[in-house]
Order: structure tokens, then sequence, then C-alpha cells
């Protein structure tokens, strides 16, 4: 029989060594599934993880991929602390590169460099307002938001097809479902020449060290890990649980709003009929991987971007399946629950069977 | 080794370990038939892991049990069963919806006719005074009805040891000698009983040895009708205290905390609402409420904190002003400090430091926090100060709530709902399992804040604790509160009458 036991503490040092054991193991997995596909398994790690980064554009590329992870991831890791399950940053991102790309259509001749902040600001909105509905669901009607926000995806993205097959078509585009092409000013300035890696990512960057200092030096922050943690308490100290809905869920709604406008106001340049490949959904594993802490975050969003990288570059040379992006965040998700699960028990083998009270 | 009959149950060195404690150490103890045998200790003495392992829930790592003189290794509670132990829990594990018999029925093997079995029933309550008619439903039954169901089904089973872990506290005084009585009848019949409690009164009235456990292992073995209370609390502790003592005085002043016809609409499933609460606690007195558990405490208690405001406004003031819309913030910014029922979760947050769970409450207060900022500097230094000053075990303030005992916890929630310098502060359960000696420094510490011109509400299940500390005590019954009596006017005895709903000799009983 096997059984398991509830360890008194966790360890403090597995709490953090966790995620790279999973790491490493999703390594060793994924090595084998290499060697199962007829690749020689050195050979196709190094294509995955390490060539993508030994130039400097391919870290321009990872910063740039990993901005949208860490927007969406930190919103989401806020909301996570405190029980509120927002799974629909995908639809929250779309909405904000619509509200974004919508601002930036609207001045196709430009006019000043500032119009870049007014299509963000737009982003923003947007992510927030589609946010907003399942935060009046839940709190309104205790409608589940894991839920009300996942459907709300399917909504974005077809709302954003609409826009791009409809009225907002580039009379010009030889009938292909994309809008114009943003002017200059309406587009995020590039920090490093030749390469694609945009004003997008230190603001990511700021982000986090925002998330952070609210998650653990301030009031508010506080309530939002007391709610999540013990609800009871959250209501014995007088913290509204409704108000912590709410906040939590406009701002990761915000956030992925944000990270949509940076997509199609930086390295997508005008809207397509799909403008994200899933950010919104891999930023709950980035979240997870980042032990929903901040910093885990940033150190995470930049992993699972390699990922991304190694997907592409896996494709190129070693002519695998996209698919190997999918399984590669799914492996790592995979052997970090296992991970987190045995930090808060062990196994133990041969029990004796339990019975319960009468 | 004990003459005439042979010991019914004899435990030799046993010791059982969890990761990081050792919960039982060479205990050792003979029970005789018909003895009558108390367990005492503190919280976390080891108490329940003994009872546990007796019952065959747990299993000893070392040592071993004899059963009527031959070894044993009890696998099971079924195992248990079989050699003719029973157990009463705290809790019990009663089906609401079918009838008394039925569910006694459930509990027994084989395929016994119900209208026999209720026969059976009605013939065991008989021999030991258990009245209960086998054919009502348990839902209809009062808690102490319950319990006599919970003690009629082991009794079926024709038990030589009956295992009873704190069976009073859900009982009026009334019933506690009624129960008391069972149990003298049940001992004079053969039967063994093992009896687990911490009132240390009731353990004098009714058992004929006591083996008392400190950490673990066996500190002393007594005749309790030898000793006092205060010389067990003694040796169960292992060092002396004092005991607070304060002369009850009449309410004066403009009240702080004022009730009016308070009811409450919680809809919460099983709980019984308020139906008509009024009463009003002064500066510098202590207003107890008592009465039996599941009388509508919980609902009390949360309208009274914010947690479940009422819908009418002016039903609860405090200093004056309607707050019965408020929640609980607001109204610990009108000077009211809280101390609730369940530690774990609702008056700390377990996963989090002792210095984070200062902050819960006493952000505001004792400003713990600069704009929207913690202040992790003040906040530690508070979290240090209601450690030293309630003598609080933990390993450091860093400590996560979750790891320190309940009798520490509970220590460290009315050190810092204290340290507050409330104006009103509600207590429940001020020292539910809690051992005597930090029961004595709260008790202590609520005398001070009153003697200092606070306002006390203490609500408690236990009758001496509100006999010790209140100018004024009220009944809560089913949702009902009684007049308030001065404390020096009354006695446990006529308190226990309302406690079962006797409010008026004229008045029927409630349902």
């Amino acid at each position: 029989m096997l059984r398991l036991e509830a360890r008194r503490e966790p360890s403090q040092a597995m709490v953090f060594g966790a995620p790279l054991i999973a790491v490493g193991l999703t390594l060793l997995a994924g090595s084998l599934l290499f060697g199962a596909l007829g690749h020689d398994p050195v050979t196709a790690l190094r294509v995955f993880f390490v060539e993508p980064i030994s130039t400097a554009n391919g870290l321009a590329e990872l910063c740039l991929k990993a901005t949208p992870l860490a927007l969406c991831a930190i919103g989401l890791a806020i909301g996570f602390r405190a029980g509120v399950w927002n799974i629909g940053a995908e639809g929250q991102l779309v909405v904000g590169a619509i509200a974004g790309g919508g601002v930036a259509l609207l001045f196709p001749q430009g006019g000043s460099a500032g119009l870049v902040g007014l299509a963000a600001l737009a982003g923003a909105a947007g992510g927030l307002a589609w946010a907003a509905i399942p935060a009046w669901l839940r709190t309104r009607f205790n409608a589940n938001e894991i839920l009300t926000s996942l459907m709300l995806t399917y909504v974005a993205g077809l709302l954003l097809q609409y826009l791009v097959i409809g009225p907002w078509k580039d009379p010009m585009g030889f009938n292909f479902p994309q809008s114009r092409t943003f002017h200059r000013d309406t587009m995020l300035p590039i920090l490093l020449e030749g390469s694609r890696l945009n004003l997008g990512a230190p603001i990511a960057l700021l982000a986090i060290l925002a998330g952070w200092l609210l998650l653990s030096r301030s009031l508010l922050g506080f309530q939002v890990r007391v709610v999540g943690l013990a609800p009871a308490a959250g209501v014995y100290a007088g913290f509204a649980p409704k108000s912590i809905v709410w906040f939590t869920l406009l701002l990761s709604g915000a956030l992925a709003g944000l990270a949509g406008a940076f997509e199609v106001v930086g390295p997508i340049g005008q809207l397509l009929p799909s403008i994200s490949p899933g950010y919104g959904f891999t930023a709950i594993i980035v979240a997870f991987l980042g032990r929903l802490h901040p910093i885990g975050i940033l150190i995470a969003s930049l992993l699972v971007a390699l990922t991304y990288l190694g997907g592409e570059a896996g494709q190129i040379l070693l002519r695998l399946p996209i698919a190997a992006t999918g399984v590669f965040q799914g492996l790592l998700l995979f052997f970090l629950l296992a991970c987190d699960f045995l930090i808060r028990y062990r196994i133990r083998i041969g029990g004796r069977h339990r019975e319960a009270a009468p | 080794m004990t003459g005439g009959a042979p010991t019914r149950l004899a435990l030799r060195g046993i010791r059982k370990e969890f990761p990081g404690t050792v919960a039982n150490d060479d205990v050792s103890l003979d029970v005789l038939p018909g003895e009558i045998h108390a367990l005492l200790g503190q919280n976390g003495a080891g108490k329940s892991t003994l009872v546990k392992m007796i019952y065959g829930v747990l299993k000893p790592d070392a040592g071993t049990m004899l059963w009527e003189g031959a070894p044993v290794e009890i696998e099971s509670p079924n195992g248990a069963r079989t050699l003719g132990i029973g157990m009463v829990f705290q809790h019990f594990s009663l089906f609401e919806s079918l009838t008394v018999a039925e569910n006694i029925s459930l509990a027994l093997d084989g395929d016994e006719p119900l209208a026999r079995l209720a026969e059976r029933v009605a013939d065991v309550g008989r021999r030991f005074g258990l009245a209960i008619d086998p054919r009502r439903h348990v839902h209809d039954l009062s808690v102490g009805e319950r319990q006599r169901v919970e003690i009629v089904r082991c009794l079926m089973r024709e038990p030589k040891l009956l295992i009873m872990d704190e069976p009073t506290s859900v009982l009026t005084p009334q019933e506690t000698d009624v129960l008391f009585g069972t149990l003298r009848s049940l001992a004079a019949s053969g039967c063994s009983l093992l009896y687990i409690s911490h009132k240390l009164g009731e353990i004098q009235a009714l058992c004929t040895k006591a083996t008392i456990l400190r950490a673990g292992k066996v500190v002393a073995s007594c005749d309790p009708r030898q000793e006092s209370p205060r010389t067990m609390a003694e040796l169960m502790i292992g060092g002396s205290f004092t005991e607070a003592h304060r002369e009850p005085r009449p309410p004066a002043g403009a009240p702080r905390l004022e009730v009016a016809g308070l009811a409450t609409e919680t809809g919460a499933p099983f709980g019984t609402e308020i139906r008509e609460a009024s009463f009003s606690v002064h500066p510098g007195e202590i207003f107890g409420i008592a009465g039996v558990a599941g009388s509508g405490q919980a609902e009390l208690l949360a309208a009274l904190s914010g947690e479940a405001p009422v819908a009418d406004a002016a039903a609860i003031k405090i200093e004056g002003r309607a707050a019965g819309k408020l929640d609980a913030a607001q109204r610990r910014a009108l000077g009211m400090a809280f101390v609730p029922e369940e530690r774990l979760g609702r008056g700390a947050v377990p996963p989090m430091s002792l210095i984070e769970n200062t902050v819960l409450t006493g952000y505001d207060a004792r400003s713990l926090a600069r704009g929207p900022w913690i202040d992790r500097g003040a906040a530690k230094r508070e979290a240090e100060r209601i450690v030293g000053e309630f003598g609080v075990v933990a390993r450091a303030p860093e400590a996560e709530a979750g790891s320190l005992s309940g009798g520490n916890l509970q220590k460290f929630i009315v050190g810092r709902e204290i340290g507050q310098a409330p104006k009103l502060l509600v207590v429940a359960q001020p020292t539910w399992g809690v051992d005597a000696g930090a029961a004595a420094r709260i008790h202590a510490a609520l005398l001070a804040l009153a003697d200092a011109g606070a306002a006390i509400l203490v609500v408690s299940q236990d009758l001496d604790e509100l006999f010790q500390l209140c100018d004024r005590i009220a009944v809560l019954y089913h949702g009902r509160l009684s007049a308030p009596t001065l404390a020096s006017e009354t006695d446990s005895q006529k308190i226990g009458l309302l406690m079962g709903g006797l409010f008026e000799a004229a008045e029927t009983r409630h349902a």
C-alpha cells in the first residue's frame, strides 16, 4: 500500500529547489522523447535550448517573447494568490490588442510619438473592461470566474476575426484578413538597433517590480493574500471579499490587455486574425512555475519564452512538429506540480490501512 | 499485581512518535474492572493519541497492551469493538434524518429486526437512566439527547471498557448530573470507564483514579477524591499558578455595547438564528453569555463582530453609534476588538507568520501601516511584544501561526486583541482547549483589561469560567437570550435551568 503523509512544515530549501528539479526532469524527459523520435538527445537539446539564445538577437527575441508572458503572469498570480481564478487572460489580451490596435488605426498618418502611449492605455482599458464582465458576474451572481473568463476568451477571438475580416480590413490588402500596418508614431520604440526588442520589455520588468511591492509590502497585497489563504480570516479582519475579486480581476485584465496592445504595436505592427500563440494561457504555467512570486515569474517567463524559441528552432532545424513546444510546457507544469505535491506530502510504502472513526 | 480482579486493560511502555514530536513516551497504566479512570493532561499532553491507540485508530511504535491479562494488538476500531471497547467521541456521528433505532442498527452487525432492536434500546436506556425514545428522529433531539444515543449505541454491544472524550462540554449542569448517575451505575455493573476531561471539578466528583500526562509521559497517578482541583492542575502543568478572582460589581456608566431586539437571518444550514437578544455592556464590566453548544452563539458573535452585518442598524450600538450594518474593520475603528472561537483560518491565517497575523487586525489600531504600506518593523516589534507578554511558545515571531499549539495560538490572539487597548472586547470561548496555566494567564489579562475600564463580553460554555470572571450573566437558548442577572445573585443551578430553556416556569419549551 502507498500512503500519503503530510509533512509538518515544508522544507524551505525545497520550496525554491522544486522549480529547478522540475526543469531538470523536463530536460530529462525531453531528451528521452527526442531519443524516441530518432534524434541525438544532446544535439536536440542544444538546438532547443542553447542555440536560440547564443546570439544578441536571440537574447532580444527571448525578452520580446517573455514580455507578454510576464505581464499576463504577474497579474494572474496576484489573482491566484487571492483565490480568484482568471483563466481568460488570453481573451483580455486579445481585447487589449483590439483596443490598442484600434487607436493605432485611428491615426494612420501618425502625428506625435506619444500616440503609442495612448494605444497602450487603450489596450489596458480594453483588457480591464473584458475582465470586468467575469468580475461583475462573480460578485453579482456568484458565477464561477473560471468558466466565464474562459468562455469570454473565445468571444474575444471571434471579435478580432470579425474586425480584420470586416470593418477594419486593409482596403489595399488584396483582401487578406488583416488591418492596415500601423504608423511608426503608434508603434513602440525599438531599444536595440537591428532587433525587435522594444520598450515593452522594461515596462514588463517594472510591472513585476510593482507586483512585488504590492504583494510583499502593501496593505492591499496583504489583504489579497489573507483572502486567498483563509477567506474566513479575511471577513474577520473586515477585508471586503468582493472588492478583492474586483481588484484582482481588473488588474490582471488590464495587464493582459497591455500585453496584447504591446504585441500589435510592437513586433506585429497590424491586426491579424491571430495575434498570440496562447500567451494568456501559457502565462498560467508561468505564474505557477514562478511560485506565484514576482521574482519567480520573471525567471519563469524567460524560461518559458525559451521553449517558444526552441520550438521554432526545432521546427526549422530538426523538422520537429510545433506541438513540441506544447509538450515541453506541459512536461514542465506536470513536473512542477508533482514536485510541489511532494514538498507538502511524503509517500510511505507499506502503510497500514486506516479505518475512520465509526 | 492488583490482587483480586484481573486488570481490564494494562498498558506497558507505550510509545508513539509523530514527525517532529513524541506524543507518548513510556506510558503505562492499569484500568480495573468497574473503575472510572480519569485521563488528565494539558492540550498536547498526549491524551487523544493514547486513547486512539487503545481504540485501534493509531498503532503504537513500541510497548504492549494487555486486555484482561493477555497481550493484544488492536488493529482497527472494529477490532477494539470486538474486544469490548467502546468510545464516545466529542463530536457525534449520527445521521440526522434517521431515527434513533435506525442509527443504532447501522452500528451493529447482524440483521436484528428494528422493532426488537427498539425494545432493546429502550431496555438499555431504562437500566442506565438514559431515557430515549427509539422511534424519534435524531434531528429532533437536543444535544444532550444525541449524546445519550451515542452512549446507548456503545452500550448495545455490552462493552467492558467505555472511553469518553470530553463528554460534558455540550451538557447543562443538570444533564451532567444525570450523565454522571448513568456512568456510576455503568461502573457498578462492572464496565470500566476511561474518562478524558479538563474540568477538574467533574473529575473529582466522578472518578476514582486519575492518570496525569505531561508532554507524553505519565507524571503522576492519584485518587482525585484525595486531591483538590488545584493540586491536580499543578500536577498537569508541572508548576504552580494563581487563579484570577474578581468581586462582581453592578453595571455603571454609559453602555459601550447596546444590543436591542437583535435578530439574525444568516440562512446558514443547521444554524440557530438569533430570535431576540437585548443587553448592554458597560465600561469596566465583564458580561457573560452562557448556553450549551449550538444555542446561537456563532450567529450572535458574527452579528456582533460585523462578519455578518444585520439588517437593523440600530439593533447594535457601539459607543452609542448604530453599528449593525458596519463590517468588522469599521467596528474596530469604533474601538471594538474580537476574539473568535476558531483560531485557525479565522482568528489567524495558518500559513502566515505571527508578524503578519499581528497585522491582520492591528494595522489600524496599532499603526502597523504607513499609508498603503505595511510597517514591517513595527509589526515585528508588536508581535514580539505579544509573544513576550503572554508567554506564547513559538520558535520566533516569524513562525507560522499554524505551527503553534492551540493554547499558544489562543494566547497570541487574545494578546493581539487586548494589545489594541479596545474600549469593547468580545471574546468567544476564551480558554477553549487551553491548559490551566494558559487559561489563568488569559483570565488575568481579561480582568486587568476590565479594571482599566474596558467593557468585555465573554461567550463561553464553561460555567466555572463565567462565574469566575463575570459581573452579569445571561443565557442563550435556541436563539433567545434570557434577562441578565448579577453573578452574585445567581448560581450554576439556576443558570443550568436557563441553559435547558426554562426561562420562566410557565413558559413552554421551544423545540
